[in-house]
């Protein structure tokens, strides 16, 4: 299925594709809501849009393709080289695409494995751990099969930032996304700080911004969808909260959100799993003294 | 209208695509061998990550089995957490569910109708050809969507995968000044879907009939009966039991019972079964059929005008069922504002204790049951997601094989655009729905329909 629009005179319209892997289908939709400043900025802009079917793949060449998802299968890993193949740049969105995706929540195993501290001895050591790589066999982030241009992230991607990464790709400028923290958005929003106010743990200081900060504004920690600020030092904000009372199983759990730009994943461009390793600890030592004091008593 | 809002629509048509899978049908000597609905979709294992994760972070978690319907995976979660907990949310809170949920149904459906189901109907390939000739009925679809998102993102923060959404409750409560702008796209709204209603009346239905069992979840409504304004309720957020055409009604913690799913090797979906009863088929024509007389006054207006009778078992008719859910969705979401009080707390208090929960809420394509185990600090120890594509796919091949067999004399062409158009019936998540076909004939005289691969 390939439609297009006229192309302007003489001059050939950019051409943009989109593409899915492994994911929800919930970065695309983007796309469809910035599609009225996307014709204003860049002018006349030929979009395909190309089925997913098994090995369905449009001809292009392509200015620029999007890519949604994670790479998790043989045939797509194939599928993904043809599209990088057929593209001018390759830009990848979302969670899914530029960390590997909810669906590689799978090969962090159960906490069962946290108990046993076979989680810390995979994500805990060096990166990239050799044995966390070959869990993630069958679920990997675009760029670890092909060359990636840019990746723009999120769960999903905030629309205002795609299109800015697009017309600044088709304009041949570099894309003015911000790596600072969630902090400066919540400032701007005039949201209030949730770890000064309701002492919720969140990851908002160490996590990039780009959704407006919507989790504080909705009274609740960060869960760092857009994963790692450039300059995160989530060992440092982890001491922290645990210094200021934060319950160690709390703050692992906030380390180990419900989103695929998981901070302990080593595929996550911050790093932040040192901050995880200092709640492990504290756990762990909370969890000795429990026995203990089990021990002690009759 | 300019080349420029044609192109616009070239990117709406990405809405077609998501999801994966096929339909490959065989025809011998004009009989139907083989119709299969194939699922590419490759398998997420959300049960089994599901494990180990505390109950505060199932609400984030399922959110992203989907972008059609997050509302509907963090709903049915809390219902379940709440029920393992014994937690009983407060007529506030499960207003404000309800309001969430009317928005993810609005969205659904107005896309669905205008730009997935429509073209099949009236003969384009897809919505932006709809589009030249329709274009005024194209934006209306469009700005009922938009309506629909916004109202997700005013309740839950964020259109696609709402953070506002807890167990016991919400983050936050809105107050009523943000939501009472609304009112006024919701009264634009009503007028827009009473006339959907009236269009998609006018649409040429195939005739069929679905020979299997519908099945729905029972709502009950508020406690205190019809003097708090309960009493029976169509079933969109919230019921603790399940009503069936097979004269089987049960309570939630008996799913499993009555429900049995098998693995087929074509496609990462279960297929389920009906105890004793075989196939059956959950979604708008189920709730229709079962709850019907549940509708709103506003809404039964529009199905009686529209031509539907108190029974209806075409599932080509079920696009305009899904139109009537969406006046109904509208006219109940404007009369939650209308009534809105702000939960306070935006919570029920949680405390975690170890068991097992139900829930079950109504996506927009059907019923969603979650079950859960859970231990003493609330961390999940098992979990099952039983979806409704996956309950209507054995029903959706059956129906399938009908219709093909139905089509057997008509051309490749035809017979091709009428099983993607019965396959929009159910409106499958993971899904064909998306997908052209492209019918070809092997020299045994076989013939399948296998995905384009353009």
């Amino acid at each position: 299925m390939s439609t297009a629009t006229e192309t302007a005179g003489a001059v050939a319209a950019p051409t943009l594709a989109v593409w899915k892997f492994a994911s929800c289908d919930g970065c695309r939709p983007a796309l469809l809501d910035c599609r009225d400043e996307l014709l204003a900025v860049a002018g006349r802009v030929r979009i395909d849009s190309v089925p997913e079917a098994a090995g369905g793949v449009a001809p292009g060449p392509y200015d620029l393709s999007l890519v949604e998802g994670s790479i998790t299968t043989p045939e797509d890993a194939a599928r993904i080289r043809d599209v990088r193949a057929r593209s001018r740049y390759l830009v990848v969105l979302g969670a899914c695409g530029s960390s590997d995706g909810i669906q590689a929540l799978r090969n962090y195993a159960d906490v069962a494995d946290v108990a046993d501290g076979a989680f810390q001895g995979r994500v805990g050591a060096a990166y990239p751990s050799p044995l966390y790589l070959s869990t993630l066999k069958y679920s990997a982030p675009v760029r670890d099969h092909v060359k990636v241009d840019y990746e723009l992230r999120g769960c999903p991607v905030d629309r205002g930032q795609l299109l800015e990464v697009i017309t600044a790709f088709l304009s041949g400028r570099s894309p003015a996304i911000p790596d600072r923290s969630v902090c400066h958005e919540c400032e701007a929003r005039g949201a209030a700080c949730v770890t000064v106010t309701y002492g919720a743990p969140c990851l908002g200081p160490v996590t990039q911004a780009g959704c407006g900060a919507i989790c504080p504004a909705f009274h609740r920690g960060c869960v760092g969808c857009v994963g790692s600020a450039r300059q995160a030092r989530t060992e440092a904000m982890a001491l922290l909260l645990l210094a200021e009372g934060c319950a160690p199983d709390r703050l692992l759990r906030t380390l180990m959100p419900a989103n695929p730009a998981n901070p302990a994943n080593p595929a996550d461009p911050g790093h932040r799993a040192p901050g995880l390793a200092v709640a492990r600890t504290a756990a762990d030592e909370a969890a000795g003294r429990e026995r203990e004091e089990g021990r002690r008593e009759p | 209208m300019t080349s420029r809002q044609e192109r616009l629509l070239e990117v709406g048509s990405l809405a077609r695509v998501e999801g994966e899978g096929a339909l490959h049908l065989v025809l011998d000597r004009g009989r139907v061998t083989e119709a299969r609905l194939n699922i590419y979709e490759p398998p997420r294992f959300f049960e089994a990550f599901l494990r180990g994760r505390s109950y505060t972070e199932v609400p984030d978690i399922t959110a992203r089995a989907c972008e059609m319907c997050p509302v509907a995976y963090q709903l049915s979660a809390c219902r379940a957490i709440e029920d393992a907990f014994g937690v009983s949310v407060g007529p506030d809170v499960r207003s404000l569910r309800r309001l969430l949920y009317c928005g993810e149904w609005i969205e659904n459906h107005a896309l669905h109708i205008h730009l997935l189901h429509a073209p099949d109907f009236l003969g384009y390939p897809d919505a932006t050809e709809l589009a030249k000739d329709h274009r005024a009925v194209v934006a209306r679809g469009l700005a009922l969507k938009k309506t629909g998102n916004d109202l997700v993102e005013l309740v839950g923060g964020r259109a696609i995968h709402p953070v506002n959404v807890r167990v016991g409750g919400f983050h936050r409560a809105p107050p009523r000044s943000e939501l009472d702008d609304f009112k006024n796209r919701l009264d634009d709204a009503l007028e827009a879907a009473v006339l959907t209603v009236r269009w998609v009346a006018g649409f040429e239905f195939p005739d069929f009939q679905t020979p299997h069992a519908l099945l729905t979840l029972d709502d009950p409504g508020p406690k205190g009966g019809a003097r708090s304004g309960g009493g029976p309720r169509y079933p969109i957020d919230a019921g603790d039991g399940v009503i069936t055409t097979a004269g089987i009604g049960f309570p939630l913690e008996d799913f499993e019972h009555f429900v049995s799913e098998t693995q087929v090797a074509h496609s990462t979906a279960l297929h389920a079964r009906l105890r004793g009863v075989g196939t059956y088929l959950t979604g708008p024509l189920a709730r229709y059929n079962l709850a019907g007389p549940r509708l709103w006054p506003v809404a039964a207006d529009a199905a009686r005008s529209a031509g539907l009778g108190r029974v209806e078992r075409n599932p080509f008719r079920s696009v305009l069922v899904r139109a009537v859910e969406l006046v109904q969705a509208v006219a109940e979401a404007r009369a939650i504002i209308e009534s809105y009080t702000p939960p306070d707390p935006p919570a029920a208090a949680i405390r975690p204790r170890a068991g097992r929960g139900y829930g079950a809420t109504e996506a927009p394509r059907g019923l969603l049951y979650h079950r859960y185990d859970l231990d003493e600090q609330g961390v999940i120890t098992a979990a099952r997601i039983v979806p409704p594509t996956a309950q209507n796919q054995a029903a959706m091949e059956a129906d399938l094989r009908l219709v093909a067999q139905a089509g057997a004399q008509l051309t490749d062409a035809q017979l091709t655009a009428r099983c993607e158009q019965a396959i929009r019936n159910y409106d499958p998540c993971v899904s064909c729905s998306t997908h052209f076909l492209r019918l070809h004939r092997d020299e045994r005289r076989h013939r399948h329909l296998d995905p384009a691969g353009s």
